[in-house]
């Protein structure tokens, strides 16, 4: 097992926002964690990168428990995060975006370097030497991706990497992760498009409440529209 | 002629006030922390340099160790105390910082006494160098101005070019982010933080033989180092530079050109101007 969530608790404050969140990724593994606004997705990634510290349950990568170690430690382990509202550094250059992540994994597959995220994002090589804040959203959205994998994760967490972008632009993004996948990098996909991801994905894990209130493969959930009607509101 | 030379001495002023006030803006600007002990590493540089030269005999040999000793105490401060401020509201900040401006002269006193130590310059850098036939400048005033000036290209160029300087300013705009990405805020702050109280220090030192090495030296600089950062736009090196440059140059001019008491007000008339009409500074960094 790649990643194993064990019963999270988490929250801000004193408010809890998880109360007992359990899933796993494997190796290579695409999951879902899916549900409607404010359920406590993105507090869950939160806690796993390491930038909310959970007040209980266990997060363990590659079995070594990694709950509550500082953000820095947790990518270097080899977790990395597309963040929600993708939070391109905007006083850095689409380059500097870039290297600044940059870290070099002696063990494992072909690495990410500067060349190969432009190779595989063309539209930035075109604008390596504009701000950070001078894109358009769905070439911020490539940036986030760029630097996330410019650290050389073995697990790429996407947190609503398609929001607010046009259709266009979001299959752009969609064939991208498809070949990210190929490569065998496993990966957490938060996203409201749910017809893209039951195709992209592997297992899905539904949020409520800060609750895992359901599990399964596509399959499962494309056979049952009750699923989706019951909490994802469509 | 005396303009010359009084250009020169506003730009020497200028670059020591870059070197104080470069610490202080990157500090302020980047954690949103008011130190104002920034003033008692400056006159920790110039005691432990004036120190160390009395026992070697060696002014070379005072550099590396002002330059050290304020990093370490900068770093110290920094790792012991500071951070634990960052997220607290300005008046705590002042209020510890300035707690320790209190300390730190106390203690000098009961070390060094109250007399005002001496650094008495090497010959090679005691002389004046005739810069144009018929006008000899003082060589360490020209040494202090080359040195400024040399530090703060060094200063941009890290922060601009490297990958330091990346982490420091991904820092400053979003920290947890830029800690997601694999940069420990934490060690690069505490770094940066460090390397501003050596430049204080630097500075310290280099004032070391120009004024007295006394107890209440930093205060004075201080306050100018602020108006620096104020006008310069909180957090900006580029606005810190050219603001340090404005204010030495308009204070030694208002020295010379104007009556005295408007003379010792030229550069505060100077910030009043500047906000009135740029009120986040010349180079605003956020918004
Ligand atoms: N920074 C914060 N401070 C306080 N409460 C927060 C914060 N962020 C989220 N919350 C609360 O925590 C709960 C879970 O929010 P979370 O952001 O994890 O939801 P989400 O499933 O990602 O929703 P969305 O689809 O809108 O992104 C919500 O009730 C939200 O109001
Ligand atoms: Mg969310």
């Amino acid at each position: 097992m790649l990643l194993e969530v064990r019963d999270l608790e988490a929250g801000y404050g004193a408010s809890k926002a998880l109360f007992g969140i359990s899933f796993d990724v494997d190796e290579g593994e695409v999951v879902t964690l899916i549900g409607r606004n404010g359920m406590g997705k993105s507090t869950t990634v939160k806690s796993v990168c390491g930038l909310l510290k959970p007040f209980d349950g266990e997060i363990r990568f590659r079995g070594r428990r990694i709950d509550g170690r500082a953000a820095h430690h947790v990518c270097r382990l080899g977790i990395a995060l597309v963040p929600e509202g993708r939070q391109i550094f905007p006083n850095l250059s689409v380059r500097e975006n870039l290297v600044m992540a940059g870290r070099v994994r002696p063990e494992g597959r072909e690495p990410w370097t500067l060349e190969r995220v432009l190779d595989f994002f063309p539209r930035l090589a075109e604008r390596l030497g504009n701000g950070g804040a001078q894109l358009s959203g769905g070439e911020q959205q490539m940036l986030a991706i760029g630097r996330a994998l410019m650290t050389n994760p073995d697990l790429l967490i996407l947190d609503e990497a398609t929001e607010g972008l046009a259709p266009l632009v979001r299959d752009h993004i969609w064939t991208s992760l498809d070949a990210l996948k190929a490569t065998g990098l496993a990966m957490i996909v938060i996203d409201k498009e749910l017809d893209a991801l039951i195709g992209f994905a592997d297992r899905h894990f539904v949020v409520e409440k800060g609750e895992i209130a359901w599990r399964g493969s596509s399959a499962e959930l494309v056979a049952d529209p009750s699923i989706q009607e019951a909490y994802l509101g469509v | 002629m005396l303009i010359l030379e009084q250009t020169l001495n506003g730009v020497q002023l200028g670059v020591m006030l870059f070197l104080i006030a470069s610490g202080l803006t990157l500090v302020f600007g980047i954690m949103n922390f008011i130190n104002l002990a920034h003033g008692s590493l400056y006159m920790a540089g110039a005691f432990t340099a004036a120190w160390v030269q009395g026992v070697s005999g060696s002014f070379l040999l005072a550099i590396p160790a002002a330059v050290v000793v304020t990093a370490a105490l900068g770093a110290v401060l920094e790792i012991g105390l500071f951070r634990r401020f960052y997220a607290r509201n300005h008046l705590d900040q002042v209020l510890v910082t300035f707690g320790i401006v209190l300390v730190a002269n106390e203690v000098t006193r009961i070390v060094f006494g109250p007399v005002p130590l001496r650094m008495p310059l090497p010959p090679a850098l005691a002389g004046s160098i005739e810069i144009v036939p018929g006008l000899p400048y003082p060589t360490f005033r020209l040494v202090v101005l080359i040195v400024g000036l040399a530090v703060a290209a060094l200063l941009w160029a890290i922060v601009m070019k490297t990958r330091i300087g990346m982490w420091v300013r991904a820092g400053s705009s979003n920290r947890p982010i830029a800690s997601a990405m694999g940069v420990d805020v934490d060690l690069v702050f505490a770094a940066l933080f460090a390397v501003g109280a050596a430049l204080a220090g630097l500075a310290g030192l280099m004032a070391g033989p120009i004024l007295a090495v006394q107890v209440g030296m930093g205060e004075p600089i201080l306050i100018l180092a602020l108006v620096v950062t104020v006008i310069g736009g909180i957090g900006s090196i580029k606005g810190a530079f050219v603001a340090a440059l404005m204010v030495g140059l308009v204070d030694t001019f208002g020295r010379v050109l104007l009556p005295p008491a408007l003379g010792s007000m030229a550069i505060f008339l100077l910030m009043a101007l500047i906000l009135a009409f740029r009120p986040k500074g010349l180079f605003p960094v956020h918004g």
